[in-house]
C-alpha cells in the first residue's frame, strides 16, 4: 500500500514561512524544536488479538496487534521463536493512500520497526522455544495504519512495543509424544528492555524530532535511532535523499537516548494500566 | 544478528586478529575496476573481501512509463538484486523485501551526489548486482555504482564511499564480514561523500553504547575515505592511465 504524495504545492509556498519560523527555533504548530507531539496509547483495544495497543502521536493514528500461534523455527535458528513485525498503510489513512502490495515506503517503515524491537533483544525469543528445531511461538504484530500525519516511524514502533508489553499468550506444555498441548493458562511474553524509537528530520540546518506530514513534505532527509533502557542505540536508519553532517548524526544519536527515556515512562504506564 | 557474545575468542583471539586474519581496524582487501560492461553507459566491478558486485548505469534516458517522469530532473532509480547462488544457501531470485529497502536506501544514498537538475525529463537507472555476498555487500554496492555513475559521465558534486563499522565479541571493529554480521553485535554501515563529509546512509542493527556507536562511526568514516582513494584511483587509472596523473583541480 503506498500512501505517497508526490506534489507540495502548499507545502512549497510555506517553506519561506517554516524557515524563518525554525530561524527562532519554532515550529508551524507551535513546538519547539525537539518537542515531541502528544502521544495517547491505549492498549488491550482489540479483545481477540493477544496483545493490542492504539496509538495517537498528534493526527498520526494507529493500532497494533498481537497473534501468536505455533510455528517451526528458521533452519539457522532451531533455538528462537519467531518475531514477525509488518505494517500496513490503510486505504482510509490518507488521500494519497492506494491499495496494493506494499511500496518500498511500508516496506521500509516496517523493517525498522521490526529491527528495532528485535535488536535491543526486547522479546528473549529464545524463551519461545517448546521442541527446539520443531515447535516454537511464532509471534506476529501487524501495524493497520488509521492516519497519517507524520512521523509513522514512531508511532508504529510505539504501537508495536506496548502491544508486546501487554501480550498475554496461551501456554502450551509439551506431552510424552513430544508434541506441543494448549493450556487455559496465558502468560506474558519474557520482557527484556523497552526499545524507544525517536526519529528527527533535518530542514534546512535544524533537526526537528517528531516531524509532521508538513514538515516531512519539506525536510531534506530523516533519522531513526533506537535506544534501549540502559541507553545503548540499538537500531538506526537514515532515510530520505539528503545528507546529514556528522555532527547532526551524533547530535540525533545523543537526543534519541534523552528523549527516549520520556517515551519510555509513558510507553509503560499505558502498558501498566491494563 | 545473534545476540551471544559467548565464546569471545572465536571471532577476536588474544592477539586482536579476527577470523580472516585481519586487525581490528582493518579493511577487507578492495579490488576496483571500471567500465567492466559494454552496454552499459557506465559500469564498474567491486572485490570487497569476498563480495563480489556489478553495478551498472543507464541513462540519463527516456522515462517509461512517461508518467513518471520529473519536469525539474532525472528520475534516480535503483536496484540492489542478489544472484541465487550468491549466498549460501540458494537465494529465491524475486526481489525480497531486504532488498526493497536496500534499493531504497542505495537511491537514497547517492542522489545526494548527483546533479539530477541537470536532465529534466529523463531517468537514471542505477542496477547494483550482487554476484557474490560476503557481508557490507550494501556499502560496496554503493561504491560501486557511485563509480558506475561517474564512469557514464553523470554530472556529480562528489562520489559516495561507503563502509561499516560493528561491534565484534564485544570490541568495535573496522568492516564487518559475514560471520562477523551473523554472529557479533552490532553493524553500522555508513556512506558520505568524502570531500565535505556528509552522511548520505547511515543504518544500525545491533547494540551500540555511546562510546562505542561514536567509535564505529568515527571508524567507518575512515574506512569511506580509504574506499574513497580506491575509488578515484580506479576512475583516474581507466581514464589517465595508470602512469599518469589528472590535473589537479582547484578546490
Amino acid at each position: 500500500m503506498s500512501a505517497v504524495k508526490k506534489v507540495f504545492v502548499v507545502e512549497q509556498l510555506r517553506r519561506a514561512q517554516m524557515n524563518e519560523l525554525l530561524s527562532r527555533g519554532m515550529r508551524v504548530d507551535g513546538r519547539g524544536l525537539s518537542d515531541a507531539r502528544e502521544l495517547i496509547i491505549e492498549t488491550n483495544v482489540i479483545e481477540k488479538a493477544e496483545g493490542s495497543a492504539r496509538v495517537k502521536l498528534g493526527n498520526t493514528e494507529l493500532i497494533a496487534g498481537v497473534k501468536v500461534n505455533l510455528g517451526t523455527p528458521f533452519p539457522d535458528t532451531p533455538d528462537k521463536g519467531l518475531l514477525v513485525v509488518s505494517a500496513e498503510v490503510l486505504p482510509l489513512a490518507s488521500p494519497y493512500a492506494e491499495p496494493g502490495p506494499p511500496d518500498e515506503n511500508t516496506i521500509e517503515l516496517a523493517r525498522v520497526a521490526d529491527r528495532g524491537i528485535r535488536e535491543s533483544g526486547m522479546i528473549d525469543v529464545s524463551k519461545l522455544v517448546l521442541v527446539e528445531g520443531k515447535h516454537v511461538y511464532a509471534v506476529f504484530v501487524d501495524v493497520s495504519i488509521l492516519n497519517v500525519d507524520g512521523n509513522l516511524f514512531d508511532a508504529t514502533s510505539y504501537a508495536v512495543v506496548a502491544s508486546l508489553l501487554t501480550t498475554k499468550i496461551p501456554k502450551y506444555v509439551v506431552d510424552e509424544k513430544g508434541l506441543p498441548v494448549k493450556t487455559e493458562e496465558k502468560v506474558p511474553l519474557p520482557i527484556q528492555t523497552i526499545p524507544v524509537s525517536m526519529t528527527m528530520a533535518r530542514v534546512g540546518d535544524h533537526l526537528l524530532l517528531d516531524p509532521n506530514s508538513e514538515e516531512e513534505a519539506l525536510m531534506d532527509a530523516r533519522i531513526t535511532f533506537v535506544s534501549d533502557d540502559r541507553g545503548n542505540i540499538c537500531a538506526g536508519q537514515k532515510g530520505m535523499p539528503g545528507s546529514l553532517t556528522t555532527q547532526q548524526v551524533l547530535q540525533a544519536a545523543n537526543t534519541a537516548r534523552l528523549k527516549g527515556e520520556e517515551t519510555r515512562t509513558m510507553i509503560k504506564r499505558a502498558a501498566s494500566n491494563v | 544478528m545473534g545476540k551471544q557474545g559467548g565464546d569471545s575468542t572465536r571471532l577476536i583471539n588474544e592477539q586482536g586478529i579476527r577470523l580472516d586474519g585481519r586487525r581490528i581496524d582493518e579493511l577487507r582487501p578492495i579490488k576496483i575496476e571500471v567500465g567492466t560492461l559494454k552496454n552499459a553507459d557506465g559500469s564498474a566491478y567491486v572485490q570487497f573481501g569476498k563480495n563480489k558486485i556489478m553495478a551498472a548505469v543507464y541513462g540519463p534516458k527516456e522515462v517509461h512509463p512517461k508518467h513518471s517522469a520529473l519536469p525539474d530532473r532525472s528520475v534516480l532509480r535503483c536496484r540492489y538484486h542478489m544472484s541465487p547462488f550468491s549466498t549460501e544457501e540458494r537465494k529465491n531470485p524475486a526481489p525480497s523485501r531486504r532488498e526493497i529497502e536496500i534499493s531504497k536506501v542505495i537511491r537514497e544514498a547517492l542522489e545526494p551526489a548527483l546533479m539530477l537538475e541537470d536532465y529534466p525529463r529523463t531517468a537514471i537507472d542505477v542496477f547494483v548486482e550482487v554476484l557474490q555476498s560476503d557481508g557490507g555487500s550494501r556499502c560496496a554496492g554503493i561504491s560501486a555504482a557511485s563509480v558506475a555513475l561517474a564512469d557514464a559521465g553523470i554530472n556529480m558534486r562528489d562520489l559516495v564511499s561507503a563502509c561499516a563499522a560493528g561491534k565484534v565479541a564485544g570490541q568495535v571493529v573496522l568492516d564487518v564480514d559475514d560471520t562477523e554480521d551473523k554472529e557479533g553485535q552490532a553493524d553500522l554501515p555508513i556512506a558520505i561523500m568524502p570531500s565535505t563529509i556528509q552522511v548520505t546512509l547511515l543504518q544500525l542493527d545491533g547494540q551500540l553504547n555511546d562510546e562505542e556507536f561514536n567509535k564505529a562511526f568515527d571508524w567507518a568514516l575512515g574506512g569511506c575515505r580509504k574506499v574513497y582513494e580506491l575509488q578515484r584511483e580506479a576512475l583516474i587509472g581507466r581514464y589517465f592511465g595508470r602512469n599518469e596523473k589528472p590535473m589537479e583541480v582547484e578546490q
